[in-house]
């Protein structure tokens, strides 16, 4: 056999085995961010794991019986309980002696509103639990209803605009902060727009043995009132407006942030989603609601130091467009 | 009563189809009755509706399981198994295509009436969205209700440019089909 | 004014007819639209009052409780897991006497999971003390839900309207609609007797020893009993204002020869009141549609069923391990009577199996068969079943 002088990275990269937790075949909407996060975090984090699934969109367009996508250990009992089933089951690996990771996923609502309580109670027991919180900003299975994470101004289906609504009134729950509080290890932030970070960001928290954080921003076309090829694109610039900083929390202290190298205005995102039409009508009320808005994103640059200081060639729409294989196909 | 199934997928609006066409039978002044068969919301999932129209109050609940008529927003779905099903002897289907008629009554062995509701939808709404087209031509085959009863209906859930479209398409969509092409079924279930 | 309206959008329409002052609940399939018509009511300033956006149904049932002690009409809707998350909330509402009106929305109970139409969930809560009613079709619905205020408000107990999840709150039909005046005059302004207020300093929600707690139940019990002629005057009251009558407590249709009875709660009874004249070759059938299940209404039910030799209970529920839940209780409602008619149980529908025209005549040949069972799942298809299910 000849030897070789040079490595054909490429081949490599073919050969090289990428763990499959999350099969496709599942039933998931065209441009699912949710869909495309839960695979990036199973990927990540190996065979070695158990899950716990909160009621949502996963765990329906996943396991429509008698198929699964799920190529791991799995469990979906309730839609306010999947922080204690984990923390049950991180217990019974406890008590077993076994090194599987628990990892815990839900939407916004499991996670925000209905299964606040017991993630809080799994956060401070210090269960050795990965919590992974998929965040479309809103109740999507059950039809677009609000959540504490509906964005302020946003339109859900319980939070109309109308002629004296201008959408969900209140501000969008800061929960990584509210986690953060817990004095876990490592809380982050992440998006669906940059999925090396997530595989990052998860490989980290699986090293941990404690309680772990991660919320992903994953945009839902059907709920946000976009096509589903420009799922990538919305989310992007969530980030690049400032209204989502990615962010990492070590005890409660920020530990890191990803620079926005070329700050967007608001309106650049706000306008692809038809939950914010109501924003671009002609009045003073929606006006007043895009200057919230862009307060909120500015507040959040400052507070978290985004801006990034040196230009970044590769950090331009067409680099991307590059990077991704080429134009997006109408 | 006349019994109708329509089948979609979610997102083509197959399930405001039959609140509609519902809908313009009480404009008309007859009972009607309309309801949904599906799962979890997703964009794309089948999804299956029922209709029902009489000159009594309908007291049944049950999904339709004998139509007189069949209307499928998405060709697609005539590979789906059971689609046809339960469809009554000489019924009518009325299939959202771009292809005739003749070829998916050849491909089914049933007989098949075709409108090519998303290009016209496209092309008058801007939309993908074939459902009023279908209504329309569905009443012009059947003559079951004036195509006024649809325009009223539909004002009272949509308005300014929507509907105004939608009136144009519901027009236009009209003249694809034969008129009263399937009068004989709908006077075979009215008897 | 007749409308041709979906279910939950004529049940959003009826509930701020009754000029509800708080409203809290949380979305749960098939109970979204009802809540999302309210809210866009409100968001057009068509209803005033207070929407409160919950985080859980067990809060949805809290807020609308403090709501209602504070003094203020209030309204929640749930179904399946959102009935069970407030249950304590619900047993909490009713032992404290608080005067409230829930829809609910009837939707199986996980697991397995089910988004889809069957009765598990409001037997579940049967024994919390809220009275029941159960709503045949749209009309009813509305209806009932009117009724529903002042039934409570005047028996100082909270009802729990039942409509079938998906089967009546996603169908659209011709309703009738009843206008603000009327339904002004039928329902007077919420005055609470036992509001929490300033002026008046009451203390609710006490602990109580042995020494008072039996006496306590007994009001609760007496309470719910009674309130079967407050169920009869109110539907009275408003069929005199609306012109309909759905039968407060039960409705019998069907030939006075008829010797077998079917006795059902909810939509279903629609079919079968179709199929009586669907399938004519079938024997003479007596439909007894159940619209009031707590209080148990044994006197009405007796009497329905006088001059029966069979009789069918037909739901959509049943107790693992026991059987029907519906069917027992009118089994011991009808045991120890001279000439009491055989009594058949059966389950159908669970899970939303659909429920089919031609339920009818496979009722009458189970009935001639006869299976010797006291309960039976009437449309099971026994090849779905594993092997080792059991």
């Amino acid at each position: 056999m000849t030897q070789e002088a040079t490595i054909d990275i490429a081949r490599l990269r073919r050969q090289q085995p990428r763990f499959s937790g999350l099969e496709s075949g599942h039933r998931a909407c065209l441009g699912c961010g949710e869909a495309l996060a839960a695979r990036l975090v199973t990927e990540s984090a190996g065979p070695d794991v158990i899950y716990a699934n909160a009621t949502g969109c996963l765990e329906v367009f996943t396991t429509a019986w008698p198929e699964s996508a799920w190529r791991v250990g799995w469990l979906h009992s309730l839609f306010e309980n999947a922080a204690a089933i984990a923390s049950g089951m991180e217990a019974a690996m406890k008590s077993q002696g076994k090194p599987t990771k628990v990892i815990a996923m839900g939407g916004d609502g499991g996670t925000f509103d209905i299964g606040f309580q017991a993630l809080s109670g799994m956060l401070e027991r210090g269960h050795n639990v990965l919590y992974v919180c998929f965040d479309n900003e809103a109740y999507m299975n059950t039809g677009v209803q609000r959540s504490s994470s509906t964005p302020h101004s946003a339109a859900t289906t319980t939070s109309p605009s109308g002629k004296v609504s201008m959408g969900k009134r209140h501000l969008k729950k800061d929960i990584v902060t509210i986690v953060a509080a817990h004095h876990i290890p490592y809380a982050a932030t992440a998006s669906v727009a940059y999925p090396s970070d997530i595989r990052k960001k998860v490989r980290r928290a699986m090293a941990i043995d404690g309680p772990t954080f991660l919320h992903i921003h994953s945009p839902c076309p059907l709920g946000w009132g976009h096509e589903g090829d420009i799922s990538i694109e919305v989310a992007r610039l969530a980030v690049q407006t400032g209204l989502f900083p990615v962010i990492e929390l070590e005890r409660g202290g920020l530990a890191g942030s990803m620079p926005i190298r070329h700050v967007r205005p608001v309106t650049d995102y706000l306008k692809l989603q038809n939950r914010f039409r109501h924003l671009f009508a002609d009045n003073d009320r929606a006006r007043e609601e895009l200057e919230h808005l862009q307060a909120l994103a500015d507040h959040n640059i400052e507070f978290y130091g985004l801006r990034g200081s040196q230009p970044d060639a590769l950090d331009t729409e067409g680099a991307d467009t590059v990077r991704r294989g080429g134009l997006r196909w109408a | 009563m006349i019994e109708i199934r329509i089948h979609g997928r979610g997102g083509q609006g197959n399930v405001v189809a039959a609140y509609l066409l519902a809908a313009a039978a009480f404009v008309e002044g007859r009972y009607a009755q309309a309801f949904p068969n599906f799962g979890a919301e997703r964009r794309g999932a089948p999804v299956t509706a029922f209709v029902r129209i009489a000159d009594k109050p309908i007291r049944r609940r049950c999904q339709v399981l004998q139509p007189a008529f069949l209307i499928i927003q998405d060709d697609a779905q005539l590979h789906v198994p059971g689609i046809l099903q339960g469809l009554k002897p000489g019924g009518g289907i009325l299939v959202n295509s771009n292809r005739p008629g003749e070829e998916l009554s050849r491909d089914t062995g049933q007989a098949v009436v075709t409108l090519p509701a998303t290009s016209l939808a496209m092309e008058i709404l801007g939309r993908p969205v074939p459902n009023t087209a279908l209504l329309s031509a569905f009443l012009e085959l059947t003559g079951l209700l004036p195509g006024t009863a649809l325009i009223e209906a539909l004002g009272e859930r949509f308005t300014g440019t929507v509907f105004e479209r939608n009136r144009t398409l519901i027009e236009r969509a009209g003249t694809f089909v034969t008129k009263s092409g399937w009068e004989e079924q709908i006077h075979a279930e009215s008897a | 004014m007749l409308k041709a309206l979906e279910g939950s959008q004529a049940l959003a329409q009826a509930v701020g007819l009754c000029r509800p002052q708080v409203i809290a609940a949380y979305p749960i399939t098939p109970q979204t639209h009802i809540v999302e018509n309210l809210s866009k009511l409100v968001a057009d300033g068509q209803i005033d009052c207070e929407l409160v956006s919950v985080e859980s149904e067990f809060s949805a049932a809290s807020v609308v409780l403090g709501a209602v002690a504070a003094g203020s009409r209030a309204y929640t809707a749930s179904s399946s897991q959102g009935i069970l998350l407030m249950s304590e909330v619900l047993y909490n509402i009713a032992g404290l006497r608080i005067p409230l009106v829930l829809t609910c929305a009837n939707r199986a109970v996980s697991g397995p999971l089910s988004i889809w139409n069957d009765q598990q969930d409001s037997m579940a809560v049967r024994d919390a003390g809220w009275i029941q009613l159960y709503c045949a079709d749209n009309q009813e619905a509305i209806d009932t839900t009117i009724q529903a205020y002042r039934i409570a408000e005047q028996c100082d107990l909270p009802v729990m309207v039942c409509v079938d999840g998906f089967t009546l709150t996603h169908t659209l039909e011709v309703i009738d609609m009843p206008d603000q005046a009327q339904v002004d005059a039928y329902l007077p302004p919420f005055d609470f007797g036992r509001k929490l207020d300033p002026t008046n300093p009451l203390s609710i929600g006490t602990l109580v020893s042995p020494e008072f707690f039996t006496e306590a139940r007994q009001a609760h019990h007496e309470a719910v009993m009674n309130s079967l002629q407050t169920i009869v005057t109110a539907a009275d009251e408003w069929g005199q204002t609306s012109g309909r009558q759905s039968g407060a407590l039960l409705n019998v249709s069907g030939p006075a020869e008829a010797r077998i009875g079917i006795l059902t709660l909810g939509s279903i009874a629609g079919t079968l009141e179709a199929a009586g004249e669907e399938f004519p070759e079938a024997p003479a059938t007596r439909i007894i549609k159940l619209r009031t299940f707590r209080p148990f209404p044994a006197v009405a039910i007796r009497e329905a069923c006088s001059g029966l030799s069979d009789l069918v209970v037909l739901e959509r529920a049943l107790s693992p391990g026991s059987g029907g839940i519906v069917g027992t209780e009118v089994r011991a409602a009808l045991s120890g009577l001279p000439e009491a008619p055989r009594v058949h149980n059966f389950s159908v529908g669970l899970g939303g199996r659909d429920v089919p025209l031609d339920i009818f005549p496979r009722l009458h040949q189970a009935l001639r068969i006869g299976s010797g069972k006291d309960f039976a799942i009437l449309d099971l298809e026994p090849d779905k079943l594993s092997a080792d299910a059991c």
